[in-house]
């Protein structure tokens, strides 16, 4: 495959080059690079760093399977700049800070609220950036024929190079380049696939139109098809409305909670620019996030269709074996679903014998058993074979794959960086600490955790946990950082007791609902069994109310903060007006 | 109009302003849940009745119309927080 290479290679060399241009000189630029980034520039970089590998390759194919229930995932990871724009970004931007910790460190006068919300911080974003590490990995083993550890360390390398050197500005300015790439390399594919099904280009239109020459919907042909082999309706889902609603809150809050994302908002000149940063951001995603739906749909139609009841010929010898089938009047299983077979992303197994491909459900009225496997990932990596594009097109999906592994990844080193240079080195246990050293610590860290990240893409297989970022990364930061930052710009009388109540309250039963759920003793649990049967995905929104209760009561019960602290509150609730203010900001001054 | 002296009593008092940007706040944050739980969750069988295009209403709000509406919220509140900024006087 050279042109996976040349894509591969070529995108790389683009984001090394970036990272030496956009070196950072100071601890502002290295954090926050330096307040200087454009709101439409940030708003490409924030839908870079939030769109994982997950959204880029997997998501399609998990809509697809899941039909109707795959819209938790579609509102969930977009609704939630709603809330950012409105509730948190904007004000954020004025407080005029480094990281989360430190709004909820300086907002809360506490050394401790500060170390809880590093903890939350530190937890979420290793859970995240593990599952990107591998994601590397696993494109560099399939599609480059290296060693799965070998690619792992490739995208160390790179990332390295640009965290390291350039700090918030480096990986601002890739995730731009990085955003172009993933978004060409998605839509390009998607608009050929939409206008081979029904002649439609924007997938969009055709995903609500009619199948080529004919007058039915696309969807309800879909639908039909699905049911008729035993799958459960595409324009459903068997999970209650409650849970639904419970696992949409919890990704929308999660979202909004996540500290890779809100501090994309702290690199705009000001309040005004970190809104309307939130609707670019959003506007870019929602490219992406509004063609996925279609592209599922489609190719769970065109796999149906082109490798149902086909006679499977192995890849080894495609070209005359179909040649074969062809000859004795039968149709041969696609070529693509040969190229694939030894990537392991797609399966055959013959249960009876009959040398046919049979997909069914469940629930199959002819009650035969499935027989064909399909990968989530197949439904984006081979949309451009499916739909007979160049073979330039496939290098480019992979490339684009990387671009969002290695985005998201970079987004997430900073929080862990920052975390531990900022908040743990400068702001609790060496405070005299001058600029200049910082930054050598901050460069330190950056390293570290550029190591770290790897060793656990590398043993993800064995930390059962990664597999379960959804439900961990966006369960905890929706309980555990979302009310206390909502409180402390929406409620002046919201103190210290109450944000350290709240948090503990958010992260500790969310925590260990889900481990439980799905580590431990409750894995095979079934959904009766669950808390009001809300599903371990679900559950952050539920432990996300009581964490807002508790935090409300618990301050009301204890003494309102200092005048500081709520002169602070005021200042950052209308834009231009921040002024030092005593107890909150003796440990550091706010940056314009 | 250039030359009317700019006397602080016709900026309104800025006590009034955060009001102001509250009830905006909750007013879009109802139509932000309405599209998405409301359409896309918990009206949507009664919605899936109607449909746009080829596709039942309230799975297509679930699908593709909130994130349209979400995009459309975002910059009507840009708009609407410069406007009550020049309104108050304050300049970000």
């Amino acid at each position: 495959m050279d042109w996976t290479l040349i894509w591969v290679f070529g995108t790389f060399g683009l984001y090394i080059g970036i990272a030496l241009w956009a070196r950072a000189g100071s601890t502002n630029d290295f954090y926050v690079a330096g307040h200087g980034v454009h709101p439409v520039v940030n708003g490409m970089a924030t839908a870079a760093d939030w769109m994982s590998a997950a959204s880029f390759l997997s998501m399609a194919g998990l809509i697809a399977g899941m039909g109707y229930g795959g819209s938790v995932y579609l509102m969930g990871w977009t609704g939630g700049y709603v809330l950012l724009a409105l509730l948190l970004a904007p004000f954020l931007r004025e407080f005029g800070k480094f990281t989360v910790p430190d709004f909820v460190g300086d907002r809360y006068y506490s050394g401790t609220a500060r170390i809880v919300a590093v903890i939350c911080a530190l937890f979420v974003s290793f859970t995240y950036i593990a599952g990107q590490m591998s994601g590397v990995g696993i494109a560099f083993s399939r599609f480059l024929g290296v060693d799965f550890n070998t690619g792992i360390f490739f995208g160390m390398g790179i990332v390295f190079v640009y965290a390291v050197l350039g700090g918030m500005k480096g990986v601002t300015y890739t995730q731009v380049a990085q955003y172009v790439v993933l978004i060409f390399a998605y839509t390009v594919p998607a608009i050929f696939i939409s206008l081979m099904l029904t002649n439609n280009p924007v997938p969009q239109l055709g995903f609500i139109g009619n199948l080529k020459g004919d007058d039915v919907s696309m969807l309800q042909k879909l639908d039909e098809t699905v049911q008729g082999l035993g799958f459960t309706s595409y324009l459903s889902s068997t999970k209650t409305n409650f849970d639904i609603f419970c696992i949409t809150a919890a990704l929308m809050f999660g979202t909004a909670g996540l500290p890779h994302v809100i501090i994309r908002f702290f690199t705009v000149p000001n309040a005004a620019d970190a809104r309307l940063s939130a609707g670019w951001a959003l506007v870019f995603i929602a490219i992406l996030y509004t063609v996925a739906p279609a592209v599922g749909a489609f190719a769970r139609h065109n796999i149906i269709e082109s490798v149902n009841e086909t006679t499977y010929v192995p890849a080894a010898e495609y070209a005359q074996g179909s040649q074969l089938v062809s000859e004795a009047g039968e149709t041969p299983s696609p070529a693509w679903f040969a190229n694939w077979e030894t990537t392991g992303l797609v399966a055959f197994d013959d249960k009876n014998g009959d040398g046919q491909m049979q997909i069914r459900g469940p629930a199959a009225p002819d009650g035969l058993e499935n027989e064909v496997t399909v990968n989530n990932d197949i439904y984006v990596l081979a949309n451009p074979e499916i739909a007979q594009l160049p073979e330039w097109v496939i290098g480019l999906v992979v490339a684009g794959g990387l671009a969002a592994a290695l985005s998201t990844a970079a987004g997430l080193l900073m929080v862990i960086s920052s975390a531990i240079s900022h908040d743990l080195c400068r702001r609790t246990f060496f405070k005299g600490m001058t600029d200049k050293t910082e930054l050598r610590v901050a460069r330190g860290a950056a390293a570290a955790a550029v190591i770290a990240a790897g060793f656990m893409g590398i043993y993800s297989q064995q930390l059962a946990f990664v597999a379960q970022v959804v439900a961990f990364a966006f369960g905890l930061a929706a309980a555990s950082l979302f009310p206390v930052i909502l409180l402390g710009i929406f409620w002046k009388r919201m103190n210290r007791e109450g944000a350290i109540a709240s948090m503990l309250t958010g992260l500790i039963p969310t925590f260990a609902y889900i481990w439980h759920f799905k580590l431990g003793a409750g894995k095979a649990a079934t959904a009766d069994e669950w808390f009001l049967g809300v599903s371990p995905e679900g559950i952050g929104f539920v432990f996300m109310l009581v964490a807002l209760v508790v935090g409300v009561t618990v301050s009301l019960a204890t003494k309102p903060p200092p005048q500081d602290i709520q002169d602070l509150v005021e200042d950052i609730r209308i834009p231009g007006t921040r002024r030092s203010h005593g107890i909150a900001d003796s440990g550091m001054a706010p940056v314009d | 109009m250039a030359d009317a002296p700019e006397s602080s009593d016709q900026t309104p008092d800025r006590k009034a302003y955060w009001p102001e940007v509250i009830r905006l706040t909750l007013t879009l944050l109802a139509i932000w849940f309405l599209v998405s739980f409301g359409a896309g969750i918990l009206f949507r069988e009664f919605l899936d009745q109607f449909h746009i295009g080829g596709a039942p209403l309230g799975f297509w709000f679930a699908q593709n119309g909130s994130i349209y509406v979400f995009v459309a919220l975002i910059f009507y509140y840009c708009a609407a927080m410069n406007r009550l900024e020049k309104k108050y006087r304050i300049e970000g």
